[in-house]
């Protein structure tokens, strides 16, 4: 982050996607995610198709600049489809995928839309077979009578091919939407979450899950929260935590009982009572929550402001941080216009020191929290010469505006940044506005 | 009044996205639907807290208070509760709201059913401890001919040992059901009464 005393800042690295003005509503992205390594990063999009980019090797003869990204394999994951039971159509949109650790050469990864769950095996080709014994080139079989010797084919080197494959489909477990899935640290099993119910999938079983949360009501009117996110904690393989439309977070424990409706532990912070409006139940439900990397900490999303929680303590979070306060004046608007129902994620950088998450007018910002500090950064094309570097932002809230500050009303909220990711080890970040995806990184000084 | 004005703006605005939403892509979201109806009743409540106070009295805070549940007072123009109930509900904060309006309640269907139809009043004898609920209307098995059954406002009841009405749906008036269901049971010492 930029501040005095040559601290980090960060730079223009990389833009994917089109420059049209006119966004074509399939190619909006909608899920964001480095792999373990952080030499892949996978976006998902509303059309239902997911694109990978792979970090080149880095190149030793400029060591300032980072390996870029480029395009390793695109697929077609979902397709829509419709529901004749309950004449619903089931959107294509890519809500979340999230990588399988590697075990092998291949790469695998899970990605979901509102109903069914996939498992995609991305592997490399660059050898194929040749000299066939029995077969033409064609892969036609020659006559049995022309064979007098015997041939093994041999493997010749070919351009590298990225094939994708579903590998397994997870599907017809969810009646509600699912919003969020989640790789278990064992590596065996994986959690999806839909508004009232929670599952819990072995990757090689596909015909059956066990539920582990169910939170709908006997009588549907007395429906008063739903499950917004969900995530199994980064080592304990019996621990997961659910956030809700309320604004709480349940801990639950898997070793109790085989259904986790008892939470082990409540996360809930009081209102502030003087903050109470119309609107104060939508700010406060929490669109995203994610597990620091070593395991301590959980972070929450809701509408206005970031939180880290600590893990043993419930009843009030550690830190939070106002990502756009100066909206809070204007709920009624952001309601009118649908942009209070905005669904911002976070996330947290290697070492768990900086937490990101997005804004409008394709603001993102950073809270260091060790510093005590934090930026406003901008993604947009006037901003995009290679190795530019990023000049810190600054909206007015209201009285005399400075010069280079922007003003709440000319805050564009077409412009969002919902969807950001950091690279697991390094200063390298993917940033999504609306159907273009940024990678920045720091500059190496 | 500026707050009831706005809360009628919200809740034209939650109404009009509810009915888009169903036409949505994907279906009905239970998410949104459900904030959606939190703020349709927030702001239902706002506006009918906010109605009851356009009256003489004005100054009631615009607040979570618990509504009034006394029967509307410009439907029946000629009676005289307007005045005494918001001086009765100002002059008595600290009491629990709920005796306050059972009070209020209580007298208030008695006169109805004066005016009404005096010819008509219950034989049977209400001692305190059998009062109706005050938001039942008078006990009868069935109208009697010529009345009409007119539905009770938005708001102006309250279900007991329950703190909101429930959050998907607007409460309607009482359906007839439970109506009768509590009138059967009242109904076995006057065995004489035709039904």
């Amino acid at each position: 982050m930029a501040g005095p005393g040559g601290d980090m800042q960060w730079c223009f690295s990389q833009v994917k996607g089109a420059i049209d003005d006119d966004v074509a509503e399939a190619d909006i992205i909608s899920t964001v995610e480095f792999n373990h390594t952080g030499e892949l990063l996978a976006t998902g999009d509303k059309g239902g198709r997911v694109v990978i980019f792979q970090q080149e090797i880095e190149n030793k003869s400029q060591p300032q600049f980072r390996s870029e990204y480029n395009v390793y394999s695109t697929f077609q994951s979902h397709e829509p489809e419709f529901d004749y039971l309950k004449s619903l159509e089931i959107e294509e949109k890519i809500n979340k995928i999230r990588w399988l650790p590697q075990k092998n050469a291949a790469q695998f990864l899970l990605s979901t839309n509102d109903k069914t769950i996939k498992l995609w095996k991305i592997s490399e080709r660059d050898k194929r077979p040749e000299g066939y014994n029995l077969k033409e080139e064609d892969g036609r079989y020659k006559d049995p009578n022309t064979i007098t010797s015997l041939r093994v084919p041999v493997l010749i080197p070919m351009d590298l091919m990225v094939e994708a494959s579903p590998r397994r489909v997870f599907a017809n477990a969810h009646t509600y939407h699912i919003n969020s899935i989640s790789v278990n640290s064992d590596n065996e099993t994986y959690l999806s979450a839909d508004d009232l119910r929670i599952n819990l999938w072995h990757l090689e079983i596909t015909d059956r899950s066990f539920n582990i949360v169910d939170i709908k009501p006997a009588n549907m009117e007395e429906l008063t929260e739903v499950i917004t996110a969900a995530e199994f904690h980064p080592h304990q393989c019996n621990t997961f935590v659910y956030s809700s439309s309320k604004g709480t977070i349940r801990l639950c424990d898997m070793r109790i009982s085989a259904l986790c409706d008892k939470h082990s532990k409540l996360f809930e912070e009081p209102e502030d009572p003087s903050n109470r409006s119309f609107f104060s139940e939508i700010i406060s439900s929490i669109s995203d929550v994610k597990f620091s990397h070593n395991g301590r900490y959980m972070m929450t999303r809701d509408y206005l402001s970031v939180k880290v929680w600590d893990l043993n303590m419930e009843s009030r979070p550690v830190e939070t941080y106002q990502v756009h306060e100066y909206l809070r004046s204007k709920l009624c608007s952001l309601y009118e216009n649908d942009c209070i129902f905005d669904k911002f994620e976070c996330c947290w950088n290697g070492n768990d020191s900086v937490v990101m998450t997005g804004s409008y007018n394709n603001f993102f910002r950073m809270f260091d929290r060790g510093q005590r500090r934090d930026v406003t950064l901008e993604a947009s094309r006037e901003n995009s010469k290679p190795m530019q570097v990023l000049k810190p932002r600054k909206v007015c809230a209201g009285g005399k505006r400075k010069k280079d500050e922007i003003s709440v009303d000319s805050l564009d909220f077409n412009k969002k940044i919902l969807h950001t990711a950091w690279h697991p080890q390094d200063n390298i970040i993917a940033v999504a506005t609306t159907n273009n995806l940024y990678i920045f990184q720091d500059k190496v000084n | 009044m500026e707050v009831n004005a706005e809360a009628r703006r919200i809740l034209a605005v939650s109404i009009s996205k509810l009915y888009a939403s169903r036409t949505q892509r994907g279906g009905l979201r239970l998410h949104r639907s459900l904030l959606l109806s939190m703020v349709m009743r927030s702001a239902r409540d706002i506006y009918h807290s906010s109605r009851e106070c356009e009256g003489p009295a004005g100054a009631q805070p615009a607040s979570e208070e618990p509504m009034d549940t006394t029967p509307n007072p410009e439907e029946q123009p000629g009676l005289p509760e307007p005045e005494p109930q918001p001086a009765l509900n100002s002059t008595e904060p600290a009491q629990e709201e709920s005796d306050s309006s059972e009070e209020d309640s209580d007298t208030e269907i008695t006169e109805d059913k004066e005016n009404l139809s005096p010819a008509r009043q219950s034989r049977k004898r209400r001692g305190k401890a059998s009062a109706a609920p005050d938001f039942l209307p008078s006990k009868r098995a069935r109208l009697e001919p010529g009345e009409e059954r007119y539905a009770a406002p938005l708001g102006s009841w309250r279900l007991p040992g329950r703190v909101e009405p429930p959050p998907l749906s607007l409460p309607p008036s009482l359906p007839p059901q439970q109506r009768s269901a509590e009138q059967r049971a009242e109904k076995k010492p006057d065995a004489g009464r035709k039904v």
